[in-house]
């Protein structure tokens, strides 16, 4: 075998990755979904230092510590803060059946390998071939979006979403430009914080965070 | 005339549009009832005669201008020429009379109210002009919306009740799906180049194909403003609920924007002309035209009979169209000249006199509070000044020489008897027959006329309220007084008004009539050659004239020589009363009893033993059950199919983007 060292890592870690996707479409547990996304913010970073190393692109560095501060720290603290505040940190979800769902998930990701192939013999770097995996981890975590019932669960859904493209962006071409990650970045935070308003806003007005309420909304 | 000043035809028109803009503001900026009505009307009038001259100054030529208004490199280009400038003379002499008429009748209105329609109704004629002027689609259809729009505040001024809202509602419904239609053909019409201006589209070339869709979607869409079969559900409606002047302005003018519109596209803008769209829309027409005119003859209420006139005459000016569209197709310039002729005389006619019958309207309104035929009877005593003005009008309307119906129907029938020439068997065959129904339709009409002119004006008062009447005001019957002589003039100065035509004619079948229509001199009408037939509205009206004063003067001087006012013969029953007079459904009922199974029904006949009888009787449009009814019940059932889509569960709504995004990546691979 005569792949580098580095590329062999970038492909474990992609392979963490889609693990670790499939880990949070059958977690039940709130407090254990939200570790697994630092989990998952940390081993992107890690791939994507490793990626800076081996390319030789600075940049990258810097996406690879703001993605470390951002995801593995502060947002995972922003959850377990707000959850302590809501008091569901122990909240355990009812869900669809997991298995079916991890069947659709395994459709899925056959559907991502299958759509990155064309685009990954064209692509020049390194890590091309994990751009399937991160086509994967964008679906499944939308996936896990359509299936949880309640707020916490799907605003984890939606920043798993987009660790996926990060992680798409890097693998397809080293990244996007440094303005557009700042400013991601700083729509991610901002987003959590509006979303963590609303949840306390959907418990006072339906006594839940459960969004099945939200259906008394509709107008007939 | 204004080419001493350095101003082209053009300039003054713009000029016209900018003062009526100017006007409509400063409405606004009055709010004073007195002021508007003395002073912004007649300025108003004043413009429309500015616009009226130079519109006829620009008949011969023509003239273009860019305004730099418009979206960044989109800007408004404006064309004049003789088919423009044939319709925004129109406007102008139309609009004269119908503002100098408003003058009187609006001086009663709320300030606020008035200033407001002060407004509406002066942007309203700016966009008229502007749709005339208009020579890119963009422009045409930012003044054809501005025009809907505007119409339609001015149909809804009394918006405070239900119907009124309802007309309005439907009005602009049918509007805006004929301005979609509409636009569907511009795009149709610029080929793919993207280039929206007319000059451009008059220089593709469409396959006949193309071409056919342009000209259906164009005869749809335009059609919907005309009220043609059938778009017309909105005229009835409309025009009952809007104020006098307004439904005279919708009538008189706005309907022919939308005959511009079917002239511009089918004989301009597209370059080849295919014999059955000529064949199609004639047939439309005579349809048109029989179905308006009946059920104006069966209806109870003056606005709504003078609604159903107005579509029978649309159908007319159609059927002229049609006749223009298959000589043209056929090659044959000279009948196609004498067609379009009579086309665009009827339309100028029909501007006058249908106006000047609303106007009417509005001053009986005025006087008596009244819309429903059966209250009236016997106001020519109560209001003699208007009935002699109305007089005129519901004579040029039955379609009686000496005046301006009478031409351009006579006309209309002339290019049909020389039809015989077409080089198509079947349509030899059938064009006798559509000539038949179009003298029917214009016999009908005078029956309508009668039925009008009789119930409200002749016999005794059948409503007590009538005895208050009072006559039309000062300022409305200048107003009507214009449109008379508008009449008048048409009808007895022919060959003036046709040489005047031969420039559009000119321009669009490339063939006139003047040459051989005055070539007898101006006394005397020659469509074709002097032997084959010939009118010389002159010489009928002096001997009209003539024979009704001799006769007068026989009576006088060899009978008694004084008026007598005598009870009528009562037929030896003395005990007689208003109601025994031929009522409004009275009057329609030999053509209801014959056309019954065309129109739907509802009748209410009071029992023998009824001490207080009372009968009823409404007709309705079995179009409104086959036509628009179904289409609103598919409408309703595809909205609430749409509406399942939309069921609250936000997991739902993912799952609908998370479809499509899978949908998306799978088609992009």
């Amino acid at each position: 075998m005569n792949i580098p060292l580095t590329s062999q890592l970038i492909n474990m870690c992609a392979a963490l990755l889609l693990l670790i996707a499939f880990a949070m479409l059958s977690q039940r547990r709130i407090l254990s979904l939200i570790n697994l996304f630092a989990l998952q913010g940390l081993i992107l970073a890690f791939s994507t230092a490793l990626v800076a190393h081996t390319s030789n692109q600075h940049h990258l560095y810097y996406s690879a510590g703001l993605t470390l501060m951002l995801k593995v720290l502060v947002l995972p603290w922003v959850l377990h803060r707000l959850i302590r505040k809501l008091n569901i940190k122990w909240d355990v979800e009812t869900m669809f059946n997991i298995p079916t769902i991890m069947l659709v998930g395994l459709a899925l990701v056959i559907f991502a390998f299958n759509l990155a192939a064309p685009i990954s013999q064209m692509a020049g770097t390194i890590t091309k071939s994990t751009l399937g995996i991160a086509m994967a981890s964008v679906l499944l975590s939308f996936l896990m979006m359509i299936t949880r019932s309640k707020a916490v669960p799907q605003v984890v859904g939606f920043l798993a979403m987009e660790n996926g493209l990060f992680f798409a962006a890097t693998s397809a071409t080293y990244g996007m430009p440094m303005v557009v990650e700042l400013g991601i970045a700083l729509d991610v935070l901002v987003g959590m914080f509006i979303l963590g308003i609303f949840f306390f806003q959907i418990r006072v007005a339906f006594d839940s965070l459960d969004l099945h309420h939200m259906e008394k909304l509709k107008e007939d | 005339m204004f080419d001493q000043f350095g101003m082209l035809p053009i300039d003054v028109v713009l000029g016209v549009v900018v003062f009526w803009l100017v006007l409509g503001m400063a409405g606004l900026a009055l709010q004073n009832s007195r002021l508007i009505a003395q002073f912004i009307f007649p300025l108003s009038a004043i413009g429309s005669l500015v616009l009226a001259g130079a519109a006829l100054a620009g008949l011969g030529e023509v003239s273009t201008a860019i305004l730099p208004l418009g979206l960044p490199d989109l800007p408004f280009h404006l064309r004049l020429d003789a088919l423009s400038a044939f319709f925004i003379l129109l406007l102008g002499a139309a609009s004269i009379g119908i503002a100098l008429f408003s003058a009187g009748y609006f001086r009663r209105m709320v300030a606020a109210e008035l200033s407001l329609l002060c407004l509406e109704y002066h942007i309203f004629l700016a966009s008229m002009a502007l749709v005339f002027l208009a020579d890119d689609a963009y422009m045409f259809m930012v003044a054809w919306e501005s025009m809907a729009l505007s119409s339609y505040f001015l149909v809804t001024t009394d918006h405070n009740q239900p119907d009124v809202r309802r007309a309005g509602f439907l009005y602009l419904l049918i509007a805006h799906v004929g301005a979609i239609a509409i636009l569907m053909s511009f795009g149709v019409m610029q080929s793919g180049h993207g280039d929206y201006t007319f000059s451009a589209m008059r220089h593709t070339h469409l396959s006949d194909f193309w071409a056919s869709i342009a000209f259906l979607l164009a005869l749809f869409g335009f059609g919907a403003k005309a009220g043609i079969l059938p778009m017309h559900a909105w005229l009835p409606e409309a025009h009952p609920a809007a104020p006098s002047p307004v439904s005279a302005m919708m009538s008189g003018i706005m309907l022919k924007t939308a005959i511009y519109g079917i002239l511009r596209v089918s004989l301009d803008l597209l370059d080849t002309q295919l014999w059955w769209w000529g064949a199609f829309a004639l047939a439309l027409g005579l349809i048109t035209a029989l179905f308006g005119v009946i059920f104006a003859a069966v209806q109870v209420d003056m606005k709504r009979l003078l609604a159903y006139s107005s579509i029978e005459n649309i159908g007319i000016i159609l059927v002229g169209i049609g006749l223009t569209l298959i000589f043209h197709a056929f090659h044959k310039e000279a009948l196609a000249a004498l067609a379009l002729t009579a086309t665009l005389y009827h339309a100028l006619n029909h501007a006058f006199m249908k106006s000047l019958l609303f106007l009417g309207t509005g001053s009986i309104l005025h006087a008596t509070g009244e819309r429903h035929l059966g209250k009236f009877g016997g106001l020519i005593h109560k209001m003699p000044k208007l009935a002699i003005l109305m007089l005129v009008g519901i004579l040029a309307m039955a379609g009686l020489p000496p005046l301006n119906g009478f031409v351009s129907e006579w006309l209309l029938l002339q290019a049909f008897l020389l039809s015989p020439g077409l080089p198509h068997p079947y349509l030899n065959m059938l064009v006798p027959v559509a000539a038949a129904a179009l003298a029917l339709a214009a016999a009908l009409a005078g029956f309508v006329m009668v039925k009008f002119y009789g119930v409200i004006f002749l016999g005794q008062p059948r409503d007590t309220t009538l005895a208050h009447a009072h006559d039309a005001g000062l300022w409305e019957r200048i107003g009507m007084i214009c449109m008379v002589i508008g009449c008048i003039a048409l009808g007895i100065f022919p060959a003036f008004v046709i040489l005047h035509l031969d420039f559009v004619t000119e321009m669009l079948v490339h063939h006139s009539l003047g040459s051989s229509a005055a070539q007898t001199g101006w006394l005397l009408l020659t469509p074709i050659q002097a032997e084959r037939a010939s009118y010389g509205p002159l010489v009928l009206l002096l001997i009209i004239g003539g024979g009704s004063l001799i006769t007068v003067l026989l009576v006088k001087k060899l009978y008694h020589g004084r008026l007598r006012r005598g009870p009528a013969w009562d037929c030896g029953f003395p005990a007689q009363t208003a109601r025994m007079q031929d009522t409004a459904e009275g009057f329609g009922q030999p053509i209801r009893q014959i056309f019954e199974w065309f129109m739907d029904v509802v009748r209410q006949v009071p029992s023998p033993f009824d001490l207080h009888p009372h009968y009823h009787g409404e007709t309705h449009d079995r179009l409104w059950n086959l036509f628009y009814v179904p289409i609103k019940r598919v409408n309703e059932i595809i909205g609430n199919q749409v509406g399942k889509l939309q069921h609250g569960r936000i997991h739902m709504y993912l799952l609908y983007s998370f479809l499509t995004l899978l949908a998306l990546l799978a088609f992009i691979q």
